[in-house]
């Protein structure tokens, strides 16, 4: 509870404080990282399962409702019930095969299907515009409230970023959390006790997309471009390092890991040149000697470091 | 009639290069059980390569071919040493992130090196095109099935007659048995790791002459060499050229006659069929864990 009230106005001070609009944006950006990766994060750091593919639900959230509202004229409100019910059927069909699998035959079909998505926003011109992609989608409106720019597509991303914290949390705590953390370790073991393993995984992976398509819906609407680029095979692995860097189940740690993927291209000005390289390194470095992430793995090392003061003294007097 | 042999000839010319790919991973996984998603990388770097050292320096074709391929070993020799072995607990999901940050660190200093164009070279030699039926059979095509034929001839006889070869198949049936025959397991790794890297870097130089290459190349030949190695049932190596040469077949066709934006949605469509519905693949007639 105390931890959610410093959050609440950590997010009301941020928005009250920054007004460079520039800055509010970027800092919106990282909220929608945070769900991106909060998503993937459930499915490979609390499940165990494995997706090269997520930037895949980024883009069908982005790009259904995008089509909905600029060729039928929905309103994005009623694009997004529709949005996230239709990625959650997308998800949930490529799941009940794909999730057979594990370790390395998962990542590469979950890769494949990455790119067949990303091919189709590509190579289907009539509808998804191709190589330019579509321009002209609505921004969000509330009445008299524009979520475009400035502070209110910034209070309402993180409020969406709050409240999928809080839903995520009861998940991890509850009997769901622990089956999952279970199949983690070990899969025949927890069937062994009970649980149903395959059904399991379907639905987090199906949460985890559905979420991901919320990121996409409210990215669209706020950036009102989109183009397949954005959803290419390095977002997935941009997505992968936000959740191996925050650490593999970790709530905060997806939002420590999305803000500094982040802020990183801004804060080193010739990143765009070595972005994947420094991508690459990330994750082969922090797999190797931090396989719990940078918080969880920094942490080890202070307390690691904390305990030996503590016991040092004492081997010397034995 | 002539389209149809057409479509043959340029399928079996580019499934000729996937078996080449999809020999890279059956070597692997035959002696680790890995799966490297870095090997579409080892294609890129060796197509690359050879661009540089044989149009750009003007070495002769020979030696260009054996310096970027030998280049392309040594990386996979370096990848081992200091990623793969130093993880401790080699879980598969820790080794799919460790291979495809090495996948995305390869892909940059690709970038780096050769910049974000495409860059393109001469075939082997300049011959006139063959007609056969009405069709035309690149000169291209023919060194490309006929390098194909030699390495699968070589690495036939290296499993079957060569005490190093029947090292390393014992060490893929069990490292503990071949450890504790004086067979040092180790070293055999390190060899499986240059020999698929080669793979990849000769795959690379075969296609540089065929296509535009560029630093972005290497996830789809990648997959597409997966893709191949599990149609044919993966950690066989007939089954690694059957698979290629019938995905390239596939792939022409599906391009010839259906549509042209086909191309690269189709051997995914493959791979995912393949993978949830037979994963031993076409020859594969043990079981293949899925993990």
């Amino acid at each position: 509870m105390y931890k959610r009230l410093v959050f609440i106005a950590v997010i009301v001070l941020t928005g009250q404080v920054v007004s460079n609009p520039y800055d509010l944006q970027l800092l919106t950006f990282i909220g929608i990282n945070t769900l991106l990766a909060l998503g993937l994060n459930m499915v490979m750091g609390y499940a165990g399962q494995i997706s090269l593919g997520h930037a895949a639900f980024f883009g069908l959230g982005a790009y259904t409702s995008s089509l909905l509202t600029i060729h039928l004229d929905w309103s994005p409100w009623l694009a997004l019930p529709f949005t996230l019910v239709f990625v959650g059927i997308v998800a949930f069909l490529v799941a009940l095969p794909m999730l057979r699998l594990s370790g390395y035959y998962l990542g590469m079909g979950t890769l494949a299907f990455g790119m067949i998505v990303f091919f189709i926003f590509l190579q289907w011109r009539s509808l998804t515009g191709g190589d330019s992609g579509l321009i002209g989608i609505p921004p969000l409106t509330l009445g008299p409230i524009s979520f475009e720019f400035g502070a209110a597509p910034f209070y309402l991303v993180w409020g969406i970023v709050f409240l999928s914290f809080i839903v995520c949390e009861r998940l991890i705590d509850s009997r769901i959390g622990r089956a999952l953390r279970s199949l983690h370790d070990s899969e025949r073991a927890s069937a062994a006790v009970g649980i149903n393993t395959s059904r399991l995984k379907v639905q987090v992976f199906v949460f985890g997309g559905v979420l991901a398509a919320l990121a996409g819906f409210l990215y669209a609407h706020m950036v009102t471009f989109i183009s397949p680029q954005t959803f290419d095979f390095l977002m997935s692995v941009k997505i992968v390092t936000m959740v191996v860097i925050g650490g593999m189940a970790s709530v905060w740690g997806s939002l420590f890991g999305a803000a500094l993927l982040t802020l990183l291209p801004e804060w080193l000005h010739v990143f765009a040149e070595y972005e994947m390289i420094i991508y690459g390194l990330i994750l082969v470095v922090i797999m190797i000697f931090l396989p719990q992430g940078l918080t969880r793995g920094l942490l080890d090392i202070y307390e690691h470091f904390k305990s030996r003061r503590k016991t040092l003294p004492k081997s010397h007097e034995g | 009639m002539q389209e149809i042999l057409q479509y043959f000839f340029s399928g079996i010319t580019a499934g000729a290069v996937y078996a080449v790919i999809a020999l890279g991973f059956t070597l692997l996984f035959n002696a680790t059980g890995l799966i490297n998603f870095a090997q579409g990388e080892f294609v890129m770097i060796g197509a690359l390569m050879l661009i540089t050292l044989w149009k750009v320096l003007a070495l002769p074709l020979i030696a260009a071919f054996a310096l970027s391929v030998g280049l392309v070993a040594v990386i996979g020799i370096l990848m081992e040493r200091m990623a793969m072995r130093t993880v401790r607990k080699p879980h598969p999901i820790v080794m799919v992130i460790i291979t495809i940050g090495i996948s995305i660190f390869l892909r940059g200093v690709g970038m780096l090196s050769w910049g974000k164009d495409a860059h393109s070279v001469d075939p082997f030699t300049q011959h006139a095109p063959l007609e056969v039926y009405g069709a035309t059979l690149l000169p291209q095509s023919l060194w490309i099935l006929g390098i194909v034929l030699l390495i699968v001839a070589g690495l036939q006889f290296f499993f079957k007659k060569t005490l190093a070869g029947k090292a390393m198949e014992a060490c893929a049936i069990s490292k503990k048995a071949a450890w504790l025959l004086g067979i040092p397991s180790e070293k055999m790794v390190l060899a499986a790791f240059a020999m698929s890297a080669a793979m990849g870097g000769v795959a690379g130089v075969l296609i540089a002459p065929v296509t535009m290459s560029s630093y972005d190349m290497g996830t789809m030949l990648g997959l597409k060499g997966f893709c191949a190695a599990m149609l044919g049932g993966l950690g066989s190596v007939l089954g690694a050229v059957i698979g290629g040469l019938l995905l390239g077949v596939i792939e022409a066709f599906g391009v010839g006659l259906v549509a042209s934006g086909l191309k690269d949605v189709l051997a995914f469509l493959i791979l995912i069929f393949i993978l949830c519905v037979r994963p031993s693949g076409l020859l594969g007639a043990k079981t293949i864990q899925r993990f």
